[in-house]
């Protein structure tokens, strides 16, 4: 009997969580689906879903007549790049907060995350004059730095949590065998932490990756990465749905695969000290 | 060398004074117990002379050279953790080798130096596993290694059995010891068990609420308690106080102790009657608690001990060995036979009424 219910409960929880898994998904299957249909057929009234005429002609298209693999690399330079400068900023921040903390240091924790619940509109202006007056409109570092100041209070966050974890005495006790602050940090905490690292790595290269607001307002030709790509496919002349399909497609697909087989890192680094 | 010197040395956490302004001399080779209740100070004080906690005024001298603001691996001292603090991502070889690394020593030498190490303390078969793979009182052994191969002037143990189980301490306790005579090193050593103060140290310093209660020899301390508190805490069982009102030698006594190996049971005749409640047979001994009116009295008798439960029985301190406080809990006297008889005789006569 109360196997049964077991049972049923355990049923009715698969069933929901599958119903919500392909609800967050199927936009994204939907754009993978019309990036493989005509024009005509991905503005057609009566959409089908997989007895369509499937093509690559979209595909050919983008990489023939676009500068895909510019905006690839641009993209590759500013989320790797702001990830590790980030990394190399969060990682010194993270250690004095977890390891030499003051009475001040959970308010500048909750300062830095208010930080993150700032529209970015709000610093919009004084961001585009500085980057104006600095040379930086349009170009990648411009971007690096923009990425890492937006990504670094999670940054610092989840390199804290983590660092929390790692009992204080193994430090001292490097300190005690004559380790300098460097030295503790490069050859004791850096590689106990390193699960953390890759986590807080992974999970800003993909924050910075689909980053879309500041892309696509601070670089125009030169500089832009794979979302200021998608959005030029909508253009005045209207949306090209099936070509702006692809161009999605190709856009998240290196960081869906990176995120697909980097998924039990990315959640234990999510959840990190919310369960021992 | 290893003399270390606390002079006048003090702590405040927020405004508060943990550690109270405290004098302590250590000399070199002695093997030093700081001992007491949890929270008196004695890890804040190890720490202190370790260098990992700031001293917040005094000074401590290491080797008759001011070290207050020596940073910790500047001060020449090894310390043990009670978590044994290894790193958990080199292997056994590479935690051993880690403070000689650090001085850019010679790889050969590193190596020849570790590999000695380990076969003294029976760690050579594990060099090449990591902390992880190993059992408590091998991590324990190998984080002792790591503080050896450095040959420090003083070694810092701070409560490093305590995650031990009870028969691994006491093998763990000898192995210390042995180690202590071996190298003749200076060792301050943490625990808030009396057992390992009496059995390891050369001196005992017992703490009490950020306070040194009394500096001496384990059987100094045992013998001469100079305050109710040391005399509480160090022997186990706990001596036995009994409340008395009673003037010795023209000072007035408001507490008489007796430890629970100096009482002694009759069936016929005694200064106390009483009736036997719990007893504890280790073997050995067996702890008897007596209830006689008013107090209840732990005697300490021999594992063949005839009582039991509910038999009626006379307890007697023996002459010489009786304890007096002051209302203050400092000690008056505790050698004089007339002092004990006068005593003795009071306390029935509390009990009776």
């Amino acid at each position: 009997m109360r196997q049964a219910q077991l049972l049923r409960q355990k049923v009715l929880y698969s069933l929901l969580a599958w119903t919500v898994g392909i609800a967050i998904f199927f936009p994204i299957l939907w754009t993978i689906l019309t990036s493989f249909k005509t024009e005509l057929e991905a503005v057609a009234n009566d959409p089908s879903f997989l007895f369509f005429d499937w093509t690559l002609e979209n595909y050919k298209t983008i990489l023939n007549e676009s500068r895909y693999f510019s905006h690839f690399w641009n993209s590759i330079v500013i989320s790797l790049g702001s990830s590790v400068v980030g990394l190399l900023i969060a990682i010194p921040a993270a250690w004095a907060m977890a390891f030499v903390p003051n009475k001040h240091t959970k308010d500048v924790l909750m300062w830095m995350l208010s930080t993150k619940m700032l529209p970015p509109v709000g610093v919009l202006i004084p961001i585009y004059l500085l980057f104006r007056d600095f040379d930086l409109l349009d170009t990648k570092l411009g971007l690096v730095i923009v990425m890492t100041l937006i990504n670094l209070p999670i940054m610092i966050w989840m390199l804290y949590t983590y660092f929390r974890e790692i009992p204080s005495e193994v430090l001292e006790a490097a300190r005690m065998d004559g380790a300098s602050i460097g030295s503790e940090i490069v050859h004791v905490l850096l590689p106990i932490a390193l699960p953390g690292i890759a986590s807080t790595l992974l999970l800003n290269i993909i924050l910075a990756w689909n980053e879309a607001f500041w892309t696509l307002i601070l670089t125009a030709a030169k500089a832009a990465p794979l979302t200021a790509f998608i959005a030029s496919y909508s253009s005045p002349e209207g949306l090209f749905y099936a070509k702006l399909s692809a161009a999605s497609t190709l856009a998240i697909a290196p960081i869906l695969i990176i995120g697909w087989f980097s998924q039990k890192q990315l959640v234990r680094g999510l959840t990190f000290g919310a369960v021992k | 060398m290893g003399n270390i010197t606390l002079k006048q040395v003090t702590k405040n956490f927020d405004g508060h004074e943990v550690i109270q302004p405290l004098d302590l001399s250590i000399e070199n080779g002695e093997f030093v117990v700081f001992v007491g209740p949890s929270g008196c100070g004695k890890s804040t004080m190890l720490r202190m002379i370790a260098g990992l906690e700031d001293v917040s005024s005094g000074k401590i001298e290491i080797d008759g050279q001011d070290a207050t603001e020596t940073p910790p691996a500047k001060r020449g001292l090894a310390m043990v953790f009670q978590s044994y603090a290894l790193y958990p991502h080199m292997s056994v070889r590479n935690n051993i080798a880690f403070p000689l690394k650090r001085t850019k020593m010679d790889a050969a030498l590193i190596k020849d130096k570790v590999e000695k190490v380990a076969e003294t303390l029976n760690l050579a078969a594990y060099l090449d596993r990591r902390p992880g793979q190993l059992s408590g009182g091998q991590r324990q052994r190998v984080a002792i290694g790591r503080a050896i191969v450095r040959e420090p002037s003083a070694f810092l143990f701070d409560e490093p059995l305590s995650n031990l189980d009870a028969a691994l301490r006491v093998n763990m306790r000898l192995e210390i010891s042995q180690l202590h005579k071996d190298l003749k090193t200076t060792m301050i050593y943490v625990t808030h068990d009396q057992v390992e103060a009496m059995t390891m140290a050369d001196k005992i310093v017992v703490f009490n609420a950020g306070n040194i209660e009394q500096v001496g020899s384990p059987m100094a301390l045992y013998r001469h308690p100079v305050n109710k508190f040391v005399a509480g805490f160090i022997g186990s069982p706990k001596m036995n106080f009994i409340d008395i009102e009673e003037t010795v030698e023209g000072q007035p006594v408001t507490c008489m102790g007796v430890r629970p190996e100096h009482l002694v049971l009759s069936d016929t005749a005694g200064t106390w009657k009483g009736k036997v409640g719990v007893l504890e047979h280790l073997g050995s001994d067996t702890f008897l608690h007596v209830d006689i009116p008013g107090v209840k009295l732990t005697v300490r008798a021999d594992g063949n001990c005839p009582y039991e439960y509910g038999d009626e029985v006379y307890v007697s301190p023996i002459p010489n060995q009786v304890h007096y406080f002051d209302s203050i809990g400092n000690a008056v006297c505790n050698e004089s036979i007339a002092r004990t008889t006068a005593s003795v005789s009071s306390i029935s006569k509390t009990a009776d009424s």
